[in-house]
């Protein structure tokens, strides 16, 4: 059922064209959407190895599910997101304050362990697999949805030692970094077509809403827009009006830079 | 080996807010200025341009414009008792660092004190008796008034270009403005903003419970504007990306829209941006300051001798740093003496949620970093404290920032934090549901203060700074009296579900609350408690004026930056006017 409503979620978001016509059985890990061109969201992992997609594709899926609201997170690519966060700057501690010593604190310090978040990653993620292998004899990629949310669960009440990262510090990760990539900007590898933007009404990136913010309670039905797009995008009160960061104003197009007089017509004219 | 550079007339340590205006004041006053800035030079184009502005991972959630810990944070607890350990990523609190200072990532909410916050504690005394302060607090003067302090207030506003509604003109009463300000001599620059949809449910429902609603005052203007030095500001767009980003519209007042463009073309001031402070030194006699000793970006260090110094770092910043330079005494909380990081102080915040039925479109993304209703009902000793044994107050606003979905997904109570059900209550929820503000002031308390680390070092290997905070009773009855009066209001919004959870220990550095850290190198007029004199004048070093919200005593109701930006112009005249005439104090001791 849930393999029906992923296929379905594929062909209705136009990213049906995955390796094989047919989707695999519950139990194999499932190929990746193909992107839509140019917007490079295949999985093409930098960070994960094998073992740990198939980890990170499965918990994914269910931190977020694909279900009959909107498209989980798999299938906006936040496995990208994750993989592509980790491989980087981000992954490598940018940011991050790392000098010792180091001391476990209390809640109100906040975050004290010595790894950046690609070691905990691939620390806790090492632990996980050989924890449910030696208690399931499988792969948690292989359990059925149940058992994957319980164990999960599992994570998230903490208490487990994940090869010296507490569980639950592991899942707070997990699923911070699942949220961040299931909301932010597509550039970043998530997202995919704005999917999550459009399910919620979050219209992204525009440069304003002026003529709107008065217009109590107006529904704001325009595509959403992503720094992608590399234009400013005001947003006029009508729709025909594309926000396309021309400057509807009587004096012609604008530049970017603010060299602009606000507010500006382009109404209703 | 350091090179020694030539003597100027000043040195601005910071070029944010106070590095600006007191850059500016002095070059207009002929003298030779040096600001010093440890950050980038950053400037409206092309640093802070759309579309790439409008990145909540990049700007929001992994704040590339504050200052970075990995070469600079603090190390914190909430007692004596604890091990301080290092903050090693902001949460709770957002320092900036780059040109124009905390000011570019700051929302624009700007608002005047209330002269009963000047006098927390003489006002107290004479309403409610000595008794009524519990014994730990540590609240006091300030040594100024809200009289005195109206001109700079008036000025600040002025350059600003600030969007508001007068209350209270020379002593009359102004309808729609707020009636509990003290008098004003004119009305803000430019005309109070568009009104968004919650903000107008909440206008309603707090006027027909007997408040008084008025529009929240704002440094996002509601139209063009050029202030009194020829700069011109734009109007705001309600793009929804402001607090934690920089302006690409030109309509939020910082130091780049309202007096850089005019310091940067002065002859007689010279920027040097990624330039980090490492110490001021002083002479033989401990009361003079030399110079400052300074690493640039390429790891140089340098000496920049002059003969006044304008310190104007971010709050936490200027006390460490007299700290580092061994000016003042460190105050010592077992014997409640000395006075450099005492009175450390923040805000106690709350904010209940008002969820709509799915009719309602919120639109929450928008908004503006200053727009909406609030009421000063609560604000400072606006109502009668007797029966409740607290000092302080709180605004209640419904002045939402943004719909940024990462950090903005608001869920009732009980929602699962992951899964099918989530996933639904967010859609259910994201745009139909306003959350307001319960802005609340913190008291200073003998417990609160700022140190030095004695483990903790930062890049440069100097010892970080050290908090040891938690809040008092005293404002934890606060914020649950007036959260609850918040509640009520947002239940007369019409409403399907209000959540509201007054602020509750321990203070935590996990969750965002706010920005405004406080006193540390609090001013006042008895240098026993006290670093730095009603004009902000270093008792202990006349040549040095120590400026920002780190003189305040305590915290109030209200946003601090206004007041930072009155004190600082005070000071400036103080400076130009006095002290250049004849150096040395301003106030005898």
């Amino acid at each position: 059922m849930q393999d029906a409503s992923r296929r379905q979620f594929l062909k209705t978001a136009g990213a049906a064209a995955v390796a094989g016509a047919a989707l695999p059985a519950a139990s194999a890990p499932l190929p990746a959407p193909a992107a839509k061109a140019g917007t490079g969201a295949r999985d093409a992992y930098v960070f994960f190895n094998p073992q740990e997609a198939r980890f990170i594709e499965a918990a994914v899926a269910r931190l977020i599910p694909l279900d009959d609201i909107g498209p989980g997170a798999r299938e906006v690519g936040v496995q990208n997101y994750l993989d592509k966060q980790l491989g980087g700057a981000w992954g490598a501690g940018e940011r991050l304050y790392r000098s010792g010593p180091w001391k476990e604190g209390m809640p109100s310090q906040g975050y004290q362990l010595p790894y950046t978040p690609a070691e905990l990653f691939r620390t806790a993620l090492r632990a996980v697999d050989d924890d449910v292998q030696k208690q399931k004899g499988k792969r948690f990629d292989a359990l059925p949805p149940a058992e994957q949310d319980a164990y999960l669960t599992l994570l998230q009440k903490g208490g487990k030692d994940l090869g010296g990262v507490p569980s639950a510090v592991f899942f707070e990760s997990l699923l911070g970094m699942t949220i961040e990539g299931y909301f932010s900007d597509p550039v970043y590898g998530g997202n995919r077509d704005m999917l999550a933007w459009k399910m919620i009404g979050f219209p992204g990136a525009y440069a304003g809403y002026y003529h709107l913010v008065d217009q109590h309670g107006i529904k704001f039905e325009r595509e959403p827009m992503s720094l992608a797009e590399g234009v400013r995008g005001d947003v006029h009160v009508d729709p025909d009006i594309p926000a396309d960061g021309v400057y509807h104003d009587g004096h012609g197009a604008a530049p970017t830079g603010g060299d602009h007089d606000a507010p500006r017509g382009g109404g209703r004219s | 080996m350091a090179t020694r550079l030539p003597e100027v007339d000043a040195v601005c340590l910071g070029v944010g807010l106070v590095g600006t205006l007191l850059g500016r004041e002095l070059t207009r006053a002929g003298l030779k200025v040096v600001g010093l800035e440890r950050g980038p030079p950053r400037h409206t184009v092309p640093d802070f341009q759309g579309p790439q502005m409008h990145d909540e991972l990049r700007y929001a959630v992994r704040k590339a414009l504050m200052q970075d810990n990995t070469k600079e944070t603090v190390t914190f607890r909430n007692n004596a008792g604890q091990t301080a350990l290092p903050i090693r990523r902001w949460e709770s609190f957002l320092p900036g660092t780059g040109l124009g200072g905390s000011m570019v990532h700051w929302n624009g909410q700007t608002y005047r004190f209330q002269d009963t916050d000047f006098r927390m504690r003489s006002h107290s005394i004479e309403r409610y008796g000595e008794k009524f302060i519990a014994p730990d607090l540590a609240i006091q003067d300030w040594g100024v008034t809200a009289a005195e302090l109206e001109p700079h207030y008036d000025r600040f506003e002025y350059l600003l270009g600030t969007s508001g509604k007068a209350g209270n003109l020379k002593g009359r009463k102004q309808d729609g403005g707020n009636p509990f300000e003290d008098p004003r001599s004119r009305d803000y620059p430019t005309p109070p903003m568009k009104e968004p949809y919650g903000s107008a449910m909440f206008r309603k429902a707090a006027a027909e419970l007997g408040y008084h609603p008025f529009p929240q005052p704002s440094s996002n203007l509601s139209q063009p504007y050029t202030n009194p030095e020829g700069v011109s500001l734009k109007a705001c767009m309600f793009c929804g990306y402001c607090e934690r980003f920089g302006c690409e519209h030109y309509a939020k007042s910082t130091p780049q829209t309202i007096l850089l463009p005019i310091l940067e073309k002065e002859k007689n001031f010279e920027l040097r941006t990624g330039c980090q402070i490492t110490r001021i030194h002083l002479d033989h006699s401990g009361r003079h300051a030399t110079g400052v000793s300074y690493v640039d970006a390429s790891g140089r260090e340098f000496e920049q001798p002059a003969r006044l110094f304008i310190m104007g770092m971010y709050a936490l910043n200027n006390v460490r740093m007299l700290l580092l330079s061994g000016i003042g005494k460190p105050y010592d909380p077992k014997t409640r003496s000395g006075v450099v990081g005492r009175n450390y102080a923040y805000q106690t915040m709350s904010a209940p949620k008002v969820f709509f039925d799915r009719s309602i479109n919120i639109n929450p993304f928008m908004r503006s970093g200053a727009n909406g209703t609030l009421i000063a009902d609560f604000v400072s000793d606006n109502f009668d404290h007797g029966p409740h044994g607290f000092v302080g107050g709180a605004y209640i606003g419904e002045v939402m920032t943004n719909g940024r979905p990462i950090e903005f997904h608001p869920t009732p109570s009980g929602t699962p934090a992951w899964g099918s059900a989530w996933k639904k209550a967010v859609v259910e929820h994201y745009n139909h549901t306003s959350v307001m503000s319960v802005h609340g002031s913190s008291v200073s308390t003998v417990y609160n203060y700022l140190d030095l680390d004695p483990t903790y070092k930062d890049a440069w290997g100097l010892p970080l700074l050290r908090m040891t905070f938690d809040f008092h009773d005293n404002d934890l009855k606060m914020s649950a009296f007036i959260t609850e009066k918040a509640v009520e209001i947002g239940k007369a919004m019409g409403a399907r579900q209000v959540e509201g959870t007054p602020r509750k220990g321990p203070y935590t550095i996990t969750q965002y609350q706010t920005t405004h850290n406080t006193g540390g190198t609090v001013m006042g007029s008895d240098p026993t408690t006290s670093v730095v004199n009603p004009w902000l004048q270093s008792w202990d070093v006349p040549n040095l004026f120590v400026i920002g919200a780190s003189n305040f005593p305590q915290n109030a109701s209200y946003n601090p930056t206004n007041t930072v930006g009155a004190l600082a112009l005070r000071a400036a005249e103080a400076i130009v006017t006095r002290y250049l005439k004849n150096p040395g104090p301003l106030v005898s001791t």
